[in-house]
């Protein structure tokens, strides 16, 4: 099935695509059809830069383990270092 | 046969001309925007009839373009114009798609204005026998019941496209509610389902089948047991080999006979 649906939010930070380091501006989270992992859904994630064109991208199909483990990861990684020490104004 | 002789057709064999062209053209889609197509066809002088694949949501992909293909081997003239070429001209597919979706889809309205333009295309070609239909999967087959409900066709084939029945979410504010066109239906629709499908769900698939009953339209719906969504695409898990199988053969029956001169 595709869910249509789709979570995007506006991000901060740089991501390294197909042609080397560009800055990020937007990802999107979603659960669909991956392109390339062998499952027949994943939760796919889409760090981009719309305004450097739909090949600034760095995508990644997740299992809805391995996402759910990636954004308890995440939390501990941020709570184990200082409090806003990769803030923006940090 | 001496090995490395070439065979010649025997006396009273049937002659065909089995070639096809296949290449990336460019069609006029809605407001008269140019856009993107892949098409296929036979070289073989006789008439053809037309099909229009519209492409799935993951996009104008290979998968789709080997779809395309296919009708051509069969003896249609078929073109998918690409959905997504305003946004990501020249993008790969998938980085297509990924644009489409984080900008929110492709309103309804664009996609029955590109369909438009390529059944255009295709009864253009000198080869055409005047007769165009129109396939879809997953999102495509929403499509495809979208656009037989709004463009005058010969023939129509939905293979498991969801909201058709039910109305899509709020959020999804570029889709609307396609139970309301049915009544506009303008060709025979073959519809292609698996029963494990929760979109669409067996239901969904009932309530279309009685509301085209009840308006008395010509449509043949099979939906396969041991199978979900996508039974047909064969680089996923979800394909299933007996479904496929037989819904392949439906479909070219089913073009075969509405879309014949």
């Amino acid at each position: 099935m595709c869910t249509y649906l789709t979570e995007k939010i506006q991000i901060t930070g740089s991501g390294k695509g197909a042609e080397g380091w560009f800055g990020l501006t937007q990802a999107a989270v979603y659960v669909a059809h991956p392109v390339h992992a062998p499952f027949e859904h994943t939760v796919n994630i889409d760090f981009a830069n719309p305004g450097r064109g739909p090949s600034a991208r760095v995508a990644v199909e997740l299992t809805e383990e391995a996402a759910l483990a990636l954004v308890d990861a995440i939390q501990a990684a941020i709570a184990s270092a200082p409090p806003g020490l990769a803030a923006a104004n940090g | 046969m001496m090995r490395g002789a070439i065979e010649r057709p025997r006396r009273g064999a049937a002659r065909v001309y089995d070639a096809m062209m296949a290449e990336t053209v460019r069609i006029t889609g809605q407001d008269g925007d140019e856009i993107e197509a892949y098409l296929a066809r036979p070289l073989s002088p006789e008439p053809h009839g037309g099909v229009v694949v519209i492409h799935h949501m993951p996009g104008y992909d290979a998968a789709t373009k080997e779809m395309v293909r296919r009708f051509a081997a069969h003896g249609y003239a078929a073109i998918c114009p690409n959905l997504y070429w305003r946004e990501a001209p020249g993008a790969s597919p998938d980085d297509a798609a990924a644009t489409v979706r984080a900008g929110g889809g492709v309103p309804d309205d664009r996609v029955v204005g590109d369909a438009a333009g390529a059944a255009r295309y295709l009864r253009s070609l000198t080869s055409s026998n005047g007769k165009v239909g129109v396939i879809g999967h997953c999102s495509g087959g929403r499509h495809a019941f979208l656009v037989a409900s709004s463009l005058e066709l010969d023939a129509a084939v939905d293979c498991y496209g969801a909201f058709v029945v039910n109305d899509p979410p709020e959020s999804m504010s570029w889709m609307r509610p396609l139970l309301p066109l049915a009544e506009n239906l303008s060709c025979p629709l073959l519809g292609l389902f698996g029963a494990e499908d929760r979109y669409p769900s067996p239901e969904e698939v009932a309530t279309l089948e009685r509301e085209l009953t009840r308006l008395g339209k010509t449509f043949s719906f099979h939906s396969y047991e041991g199978a979900g969504h996508a039974f047909f695409s064969v680089d996923r898990p979800s394909y299933r080999q007996a479904a496929a199988v037989d819904g392949w053969e439906r479909v070219f029956d089913w073009f075969g006979r509405h879309l014949s001169a």
